[in-house]
């Protein structure tokens, strides 16, 4: 045992000390790519936290219905709660490098898809990523064959085709773009109707403006309105559903007599907080470094005169990592999905898969060598982040898919992938972010993602039924 | 794979979820508590960390005793009494 956690140790100084190097290289290589080296630390810090507070959004609902316990989903809450504060903070003194994205039913569905993949895969987009960092391998199928590889095959076929209206088709071809990089049924979907939906942030209707001149409408259009009190709602919510009769039972024979009044239940909610210490302590920190994260992006986008890691890829004469537009994905705060599918692009083009004839890569977001690639760089920060924290806790333990896990792994990982997609993120970019930025289409893909959450649940509860139907047979 | 429920003696039982992951080991976990009596303890082992947090609040919640908590070999074993 002790000997153990002498190597589990020794790895752990070996991985950061490995990004330490890493990180003084590019450094050397070239002062522009500290913005990369930003995307790292932020990604290792985020590995870290998720680790250690077991953060996952797929726990949040998925334990609420499948166990009844709360404590991811307070925890998401309490981190948005903060992390909304901060965004506000930012925006109000033009140092926010977010922006709402198009609003629409397509976001609702696409959270469905999302859920149950989650569900089925044992972990959300950044859950499965700490997850590997763990030593888990069925998160690794999950991430490698439904978020890389399965998302990039997503932007790049013609197989939905069938599922576009034929206005949509119209639409596209009016936006006059390159013959050549609209190929795919998805290129059609983005061209012909996501971006012709309008994006909706609270700060930005004429309302809120009118009303609110100044900061104020940062803090109480988007932090207030759309992340707190929505937060603290569902706070108690959860609360009266899933831990009141308990706490009260408990409380009224700890007092002896009856425990009715609001003190108690204000003592349950907070009981409801502080269940879980761990977590709800690293909602708060999340909350806050998400926040960070955002401020450093946009100090390096001035520092360097840029809006987008392209510009400087470009100066860098890296020509070929940028799409048409001259950027890459850089998303300037925390995102997942996205630069996994330029990973998984980027190994299908070695096998001789045309990636850049598409809006998705060709257009929008690049094709940059995975070296060069800074969101990716964060992914693969939050593995080794997560990997650094489980060693040290002598959590780490590589673990095979096995039977059914592979089947449950590949599968959540291709609907994650699939889900991901049509609202343009995942359980960070979709939902995480957008809430707390003051953008309602979050909740949208909140509410598909808690919907599909629960047909996995069901799904599971029925499967599980019967393997233990199975094993009682013998009793 | 498979996963293991055993009746060990009178009003025991073992769960060993080993090699499972999220959500498995905590539905698995649940379900055997479904089927036991109160007062019957379940012996369960299961080596996903994130699972024990999610298994150790719902036992508190419904009011089941849990003990004998300890990691031997990455593997996790706590002892589960029905409450």
């Amino acid at each position: 045992m002790e000997e153990n956690g002498t190597k589990n140790k020794m790895w752990a100084f070996l991985i950061t000390g490995a990004l330490i190097l890493i990180s003084f290289m590019y450094y050397k290589a070239n002062v522009f790519y500290m913005y990369l080296v930003a995307y790292i630390w932020f990604g290792f810090a985020y590995g870290m936290m998720l680790q250690y507070g077991r953060f996952c959004f797929a726990s949040a609902s998925r334990d609420l219905f499948a166990a009844g316990v709360p404590r991811m989903a307070v925890g998401i809450l309490v981190a948005l709660m903060f992390f909304s504060l901060i965004q506000a903070t930012l925006a109000s003194t033009n140092m926010s490098t977010f922006h709402p994205a198009p609003f629409g039913i397509h976001t609702l569905i696409a959270g469905l898809i999302f859920g149950v993949g989650m569900v089925l895969s044992g972990g959300c987009a950044s859950g499965s990523l700490y997850k590997i960092g763990e030593g888990n391998m069925t998160s690794f199928l999950a991430a490698f064959f439904g978020l890389c590889i399965g998302q990039a095959v997503f932007v790049d076929v013609k197989w939905f085709d069938f599922l576009i209206p034929q206005s949509w088709v119209a639409t596209a071809a009016a936006k006059g773009l390159p013959a050549d990089k609209m190929t795919s049924s998805f290129d059609t979907y983005l061209a012909g109707y996501v971006w012709d939906k309008p994006t909706l942030r609270m700060s930005d209707t004429a309302a809120i403006k009118a009303a609110l001149p100044g900061a104020s409408k940062y803090f109480i259009g988007d932090a207030l309105l759309t992340a707190l009190i929505p937060a603290v709602i569902l706070l108690i919510v959860i609360y009266v559903f899933y831990t009141r009769k308990g706490f009260l039972k408990k409380r009224a024979k700890q007092k002896g007599g009856a425990a009715t009044g609001l003190g108690d239940d204000a003592a349950g909610i907070w009981s409801m907080i502080t269940a879980s210490q761990r977590t709800t302590l690293m909602g708060v920190l999340i909350g806050i470094v998400a926040g960070l994260h955002i401020l450093v992006m946009k100090g390096m986008q001035l520092r360097f005169g840029v809006d987008n890691f392209g510009r400087l890829l470009t100066k860098m004469g890296h020509t070929g990592d940028v799409s048409i537009s001259g950027k890459v994905f850089d998303p300037g705060y925390w995102y997942i999905t996205s630069q996994e599918g330029q990973f998984g692009a980027w190994i299908l083009e070695k096998f001789g898969w045309n990636m850049h004839d598409n809006i998705f890569f060709g257009v929008n977001n690049g094709l940059p060598e995975p070296w060069r690639n800074p969101a990716l760089w964060m992914s693969f920060g939050i593995i080794f982040g997560a990997m650094v924290m489980a060693r040290l806790s002598n959590e780490f333990k590589f673990k095979m898919p096995k039977g059914e896990l592979i089947v449950w792994g590949l599968l959540g990982g291709l609907l994650m992938g699939f889900g991901s997609r049509p609202a343009l993120g995942c359980n960070i970019g979709a939902f995480f972010i957008r809430v707390a930025g003051g953008d309602p289409s979050g909740w949208l893909y909140g509410t598909g993602m808690v919907g599909g959450a629960f047909i996995g649940v069901k799904f599971f509860n029925w499967w599980s039924e019967r393997k233990m139907a199975k094993e009682m047979e013998a009793f | 794979m498979a996963m293991k429920f055993e009746k060990t003696g009178d009003g025991t039982y073992m769960l060993d979820v080993c090699g499972y992951v999220c959500p498995h080991p905590q539905i698995y976990c649940k379900k055997s508590l479904e089927k036991m009596n109160e007062g019957d303890v379940v012996e369960v082992i299961l080596d996903n960390p994130s699972s024990v947090e999610t298994i150790i609040q719902m036992c508190d919640q419904v009011g089941h005793d849990v003990s004998d908590r300890k990691t031997e070999g990455g593997k996790i074993h706590m002892k589960i009494k029905k409450g």
